[in-house]
């Protein structure tokens, strides 16, 4: 198969105005993948199925991956104006002078959710290419283009990680949940779900569930429902 | 009030069967449990075994696996009960006719097991329905769920016909339905039937 920054290209060139990002994986397997934009996704799907040079007929695997917003710290090297002063030939004299300071800045990455697709070609033998798409961020622009209408078999994984990661694929036929119950508000991928509070019983627990055992067992003392 | 064995076995050599109907009618119950045709997991893949040649739960008079549960005795909860199905289970366990008795095969069954502290996995079905025998196991062999079934038939052997501990069906006052959780925002609703399963002391 053809390198990532080959088929990078290639989409390039087939799909006007396309915007095709590569993410390498630092690890030893180097799966590197490309990052899809949204407005053009269902194109470029299209070409790299129809593609007699590609063919990826085959949808093997979707799924979520929730990024929390990132708290960066780096160090900055600033430039500015500090006043000091200085002894002149004339007694102390202040004296405005360009100095570099190096100074700790911390800002926020935000978080966002991602769906990676992995592709594989039947016809051809050869795979994976690894597909991402994110979501602006994770709590009110969640939409992002579904890929079912191009791979059929993309319909129930889409609904998976709706379900789980709450991401909204638009164009999917039949965005319904799929292993939760229709009236589950929550979505218990997501790095900060709450998991509901029944730790009323545990005869054996240990680490995890010991805290939370002990912190329901205080919560009930407190208002009085353990009889 | 049992029959003396002696005398019984006397009285056998003269052609004479003596009995109470206690005996008689327990005998003719425990000797046709049969179960209904339900399976929830891996475990169900160990009770087709029990029932099939090798393990032979027909000796037992249990291998009419009914696919209804108007006409099922027992309701052998074999496999992990998700939140999703638990409503589910107890409705089933609510439209078998009395008498009606529920095995929990499996640690998912009996408390969760291994996914006891995820966010969609009942902890044990007993939270909602009663349950007369608790298998372990991960998952148990066929062995193991014979041995459930004859403790259960030991049970049934054992219940008196009148009085305290006599079976749901012979007392007017026992209650026959359970309530079904709701399904809710977060967790199920409520989250254990506390007349069934008041929550256990633990003594440390």
């Amino acid at each position: 198969m053809k390198t990532v920054g080959e088929i990078k290209a290639a989409i390039e060139a087939a799909v006007p105005g396309a915007r095709v990002e590569v993410i390498l994986n630092p690890g030893p397997a180097a799966e590197h993948s490309l990052l899809l934009s949204h407005a053009h996704a269902t194109d470029i799907a299209t070409f790299l199925r129809d593609d007699p040079a590609y063919k990826f007929d085959f949808l093997s695997n979707v799924s979520g991956v929730d990024w929390l917003d990132k708290e960066i710290t780096e160090k900055v090297k600033v430039t500015k104006p500090v006043t000091k002063t200085v002894d002149g030939p004339d007694g102390k004299v202040e004296q405005t002078v360009e100095e570099t300071v190096e100074e700790t800045r911390k800002r926020v990455e935000p978080g966002y959710l991602e769906s990676v697709y992995h592709l594989y070609s039947i016809a051809l033998r050869h795979g994976p290419l690894v597909l991402r798409m994110r979501t602006a961020n994770r709590t009110d622009q969640v939409e992002m283009p579904s890929l079912t209408p191009v791979w059929r078999s993309a319909e129930f994984q889409e609904r998976e990680v709706f379900d789980l990661y709450g991401i909204v694929f638009t164009g999917h036929p039949d965005l319904r949940r799929i292993l939760m119950w229709d009236e589950f508000k929550d979505h218990p991928m997501r790095r900060d779900y709450v998991e509901p509070d029944d730790f009323e019983y545990e005869p054996t627990p240990h680490d995890a569930v010991l805290k939370r055992a002990q912190e329901h067992r205080a919560a009930e003392a407190a208002q009085g429902t353990r009889e | 009030m049992a029959v003396d064995q002696k005398l019984n076995i006397e009285l056998g050599k003269q052609g004479v069967f003596v009995t109470t109907i206690q005996e008689l009618y327990n005998w003719g119950r425990r000797s046709s449990v049969w179960p209904m045709q339900f399976g929830l997991a891996c475990c169900a893949i160990e009770m087709i075994a029990t029932t099939m040649a090798r393990y032979d739960l027909a000796r037992f008079g249990a291998e009419v696996f009914r696919p209804s549960p108007r006409q099922a005795d027992l309701m052998i909860i074999s496999g992990t009960v998700t939140k999703k199905m638990a409503p589910q289970v107890v409705r089933l366990y609510n439209q078998m006719a009395e008498p009606r008795y529920v095995i929990a095969m499996g640690a998912c069954a009996i408390s969760g097991g291994p996914f006891k502290q995820g966010y969609n996995v009942l902890k044990g079905i007993d939270r909602y329905i009663p349950v007369d025998v608790h298998i372990p196991g991960c998952p148990p062999r066929p062995e193991a769920l014979i041995q459930a079934f004859m403790t259960l038939q030991k049970k049934i052997d054992e219940q008196p016909l009148t009085g305290e501990g006599r079976p749901r069906h012979l007392d007017a006052e026992a209650r026959g339905e359970f309530p079904v959780p709701e399904q809710g925002a977060h967790d199920l609703e409520p989250t254990s039937n506390k007349g069934v399963w008041p929550i256990p002391i633990t003594i440390r």
